[in-house]
């Protein structure tokens, strides 16, 4: 059952840093409505860098996989490394995602890219 | 019994494979397979009698004009229903518009009363929604029971004399649950409604006969019943026919025109404006002769195989839960279903993977997801062609899934 790399069910069922932050710089949720995919994310910012993330949400696996290694890619990195990534980095790192579900992988990086905006406007 | 070897030659498309497997379709809740007697219809028609109907003085025009109303004897005959009661639309979701509209510039006003259900379609609700909003009037829904039966008690409760439209469907595209219209019509009746069905999930599937059910308007569409996309058909009664007001208007469906009014064609063509779609009328007439050609009592008792069958699997497995009734006779050939804890896109994609294809989503009936307290759900449905085998394929392909997961 190919789509599903072993590294997208291994995070589903070990979800890393999945979980909320007590005073978080940056608080978002994206949502797919049509199919019910939800992910928060939760990020500390010091002095421009990734001190800390969490993540909550429910959904596919594909999306829960892609917010849990999101998590993991993103911390320590700088705002700016932040604004720049790609959706390639993601799918990349998940190991290929078929194009019927692009939607749910790129989900938690909308997500991010939504709270860096508000951040950047608040 | 449907000689299934036999039917399966006839469906082109069953021949091919899909990510390296044979093509396991489940999914004809959202549109059938054609076999090739429609599929060349269509294209003789094109090639050897394509004009427009109605309109041309010359031989090929009069000979498609034929063609197109004799599509329309055989899709009445195929319901019990004389064909100046049968209007032609785009499908089921035009054919419930118009009802929609044309009945409620007739008979609904300020203070009145629509009744839905729980379990509808959107397209069988959100031309309620706009028409209660338009006229000032009040939508209501019929419960639906934990076992995913009509409630007919709150039925009777919410009908008065100010209801003025009960707007149900035969059989739901999610829990598969066969309403009994005939009773249902008989309650509305008693207070004047007007009862609107939409047939989409059971004129493919089983005997359907206007005279049976008492209804006053049944939609359905072509492409669930092995005909082309974009033809469906509105059977309504003629006197409210011809009591109601156009819907889409143009040409054909007049008959006198003049700058500043116009007067209307006679029914079914005073709802039939502009082109209709006659190549798709004439494919759907030889659908509904390959359908009369096996017998709708059979595709029903094949359906109900295949339905008791699937429903058996998936109840004795422990990791899947099944909505709707549990007794398959109270079903069409449709099972919603989950598996615990999993993304019901999630089971899709994997299942695509084995060439199998089912429905995940919403099935455009988000009320019912909400009652059900789930996002979205699996979904199998079957029709003539498929077979036991492509069941238990399916079954066991969930239980790799399930396995996948774990």
């Amino acid at each position: 059952m190919a789509p599903y790399e072993e590294l997208i069910l291994e995070h589903w069922r070990n979800p890393r840093n999945k979980g909320s932050l007590e005073n978080p710089d940056i608080d978002v949720v994206e949502a797919n409505p049509l199919c019910g995919d939800v992910v928060r994310l939760q990020l500390s910012v010091k002095e421009g860098t990734v001190k800390d993330v969490r993540f909550e949400g429910q959904g596919c696996a594909i999306s829960q996989a892609a917010a849990s290694l999101l998590t993991e890619m993103i911390k320590g990195k700088t705002v700016s490394e932040l604004e720049e990534m790609k959706d390639e980095e993601l799918l990349s790192a998940l190991g290929g995602v078929i194009k019927t579900r692009l939607s749910c992988a790129l989900l938690p990086l909308r997500a991010l890219r939504k709270g860096l905006s508000e951040r950047g406007k608040g | 019994m449907i000689d299934l070897k036999a039917v399966r030659e006839d469906f082109p498309i069953l021949k091919r494979t899909v990510n390296g497997h044979p093509l396991v379709y489940l999914d004809s809740a959202a549109t059938s397979q054609k076999p090739r007697q429609v599929i060349e219809a269509v294209a003789r028609f094109y090639q050897e009698t394509n004009a427009n109907v109605h309109r041309g003085l010359y031989q090929l025009a009069a000979e498609a004009t034929d063609l197109y109303e004799e599509a329309r004897e055989k899709v009445a005959r195929f319901i019990g229903a004389h064909p100046h009661e049968v209007v032609f639309t785009h499908g089921t979701t035009e054919a419930l518009n118009l009802v929609a509209y044309s009945l409620g510039e007739a008979r609904v006003g300020p203070g009145d009363e629509i009744l839905v259900t729980e379990m509808e379609h959107h397209a069988n609700l959100i031309p309620w929604q706009l028409l209660a909003q338009r006229k000032g009037a009040r939508l209501a829904a019929i419960r639906v029971t934990d076992e995913g039966q009509l409630d007919l008690a709150d039925l009777e409760a919410k009908l008065s004399p100010r209801t003025k439209v009960v707007a149900v469907t035969h059989v739901s595209n999610v829990l598969g649950t066969i309403n009994p219209i005939p009773r249902i019509a008989a309650l509305a009746r008693r207070v004047g409604a007007a009862v609107v069905v939409d047939a989409a999930q059971s004129v493919p599937h089983m005997p359907v006969s206007v005279g049976e059910l008492g209804a006053d308007f049944l939609a359905f569409s072509g492409h669930k019943m092995l005909g082309p996309t974009g033809i469906g058909v509105l059977w309504g009664r003629k006197e409210f026919l011809e009591e109601l007001p156009p819907f889409l208007t143009g040409g054909e469906m007049i008959r006198e025109v003049w700058i500043d009014r116009a007067t209307w064609n006679d029914v079914p063509y005073k709802f039939e404006a502009g082109t209709p779609p006659f190549a798709q009328a004439v494919g759907l007439g030889t659908a509904v002769d390959y359908l009369t050609g096996i017998g709708m009592e059979e595709v029903r008792q094949h359906d109900l195989e295949l339905t008791t069958r699937a429903l058996e699997g998936l109840l004795a497995r422990d990791y899947v839960e099944v909505y709707g009734p549990k007794d398959p006779e109270a079903r069409g050939g449709v099972v919603a279903f989950n598996l615990r804890g999993i993304h019901p896109h999630d089971v899709a994609t994997l299942l695509d993977q084995e060439g199998i294809a089912i429905r995940a989503g919403h099935h455009c009936a988000q009320p019912l997801h909400r009652l059900l307290d789930i996002p979205a759900s699996c979904r199998v449905s079957f029709y003539l062609y498929n077979t036991p085998e492509e069941v238990d394929t399916f079954l066991s392909a969930l239980d790799q899934v399930w396995k996948a997961f774990h």
